[in-house]
């Protein structure tokens, strides 16, 4: 138990440094809203490795740590919606079946975007945002197989290691 | 990659695409199209996009009509992600300033909507 703690407090860690590096580099620049989502694979591999309650806490303590550090709470909101939507879609995938860590990253990554931009509108009350849909659709597919891909690799390397550890105690 | 992805994927994109058309090709511009400024969701102001012209936006944001094509000259936000947005003209599009929340939107005198929505309101 206490060595599960210790390994959610560095997955949450390296969560908020993906986030901040990230933060660091805009991928597409043209397109606003476009990133590469890598804080999502941390998520990812909670959700296979251990349950949705891992990645829920790990993904809010991202957002509010990298939000207070470097955002604001507008920032905060958009992030907390898009990782909402993102977890619930990507749970929702797994439990269906058959996708594997790259189909499930892909939804996720575009329902993060549809749920940022679903706020947005809220937020600026203009539906003419909803320009914006099918850029992030592509964006979100992109974003979400390049995410997926990594998560799978490191899913594949990490699983084994973390089973010997949990296992050695108990 | 299972089959189930990569069906995913091509819905997802079939989705974005049949969008995108909707969008681009059936929701043609007009000549009586004007830009509207929307700021914190109440409007600001309607301008002719016939005329030229350079619109200051409270304090915040400058914007400018050229020839029928409205762009955001200068902003007070720190990252300037409006000033990049793709221009918009008479076929409609957004240009927003979240951080300010100024929304430069293209709206049409013959469509009703707007006005049955601010009755609504």
């Amino acid at each position: 138990m206490k060595r599960k703690t210790a390994y959610l407090g560095l997955f949450a860690a390296v969560a908020i440094i993906f986030g901040y590096v990230e933060s660091m580099f805009p991928v597409f620049v043209a397109v606003p809203g476009v990133k590469l989502g890598i804080a999502n694979l941390v998520t990812m591999l909670m959700i296979y490795l251990y349950s949705w309650r891992e990645a829920a806490a790990i993904s809010v303590v991202r957002i509010l740590v990298i939000g207070f550090m470097f955002g604001n709470l507008f920032s905060i909101a958009y992030s907390l919606a898009g990782a909402c939507i993102s977890l619930i879609v990507m749970l929702l995938l797994k439990k269906i079946g058959g996708f594997s860590l790259i189909g499930v990253s892909i939804a996720g990554g575009v329902a993060h975007n549809v749920g940022q931009i679903l706020v947005a509108i809220g937020i600026v009350e203009n539906f003419s945002l909803m320009y914006y849909l099918p850029v992030l659709l592509v964006s979100g597919t992109i974003t979400g197989l390049l995410v997926g891909i990594l998560a799978n690799q490191v899913f594949v390397r990490i699983q084994p290691l973390l089973k010997r550890h949990e296992g050695g105690r108990q | 990659m299972k089959k189930k992805d990569i069906i995913l994927i091509i819905g997802i994109l079939a989705a974005a695409l049949v969008l995108f058309v909707i969008y681009q090709f059936l929701l043609p511009g007009d000549s009586e199209a004007k830009l509207q400024i929307t700021v914190e969701g109440e409007v600001y102001g309607t301008y002719d996009l016939n005329q030229n012209q350079v619109i200051k936006i409270n304090d915040t944001n400058v914007c400018s009509i050229e020839n029928g094509i409205v762009s955001m000259s200068e902003a007070s936000c720190p990252d300037h992600l409006c000033m990049n947005q793709k221009k918009i003209d008479s076929r409609g599009g957004t240009i927003v300033c979240l951080p300010n929340r100024v929304v430069l939107g293209i709206v049409s005198e013959a469509k009703s909507g707007p006005d049955i929505d601010a009755i609504s309101q």
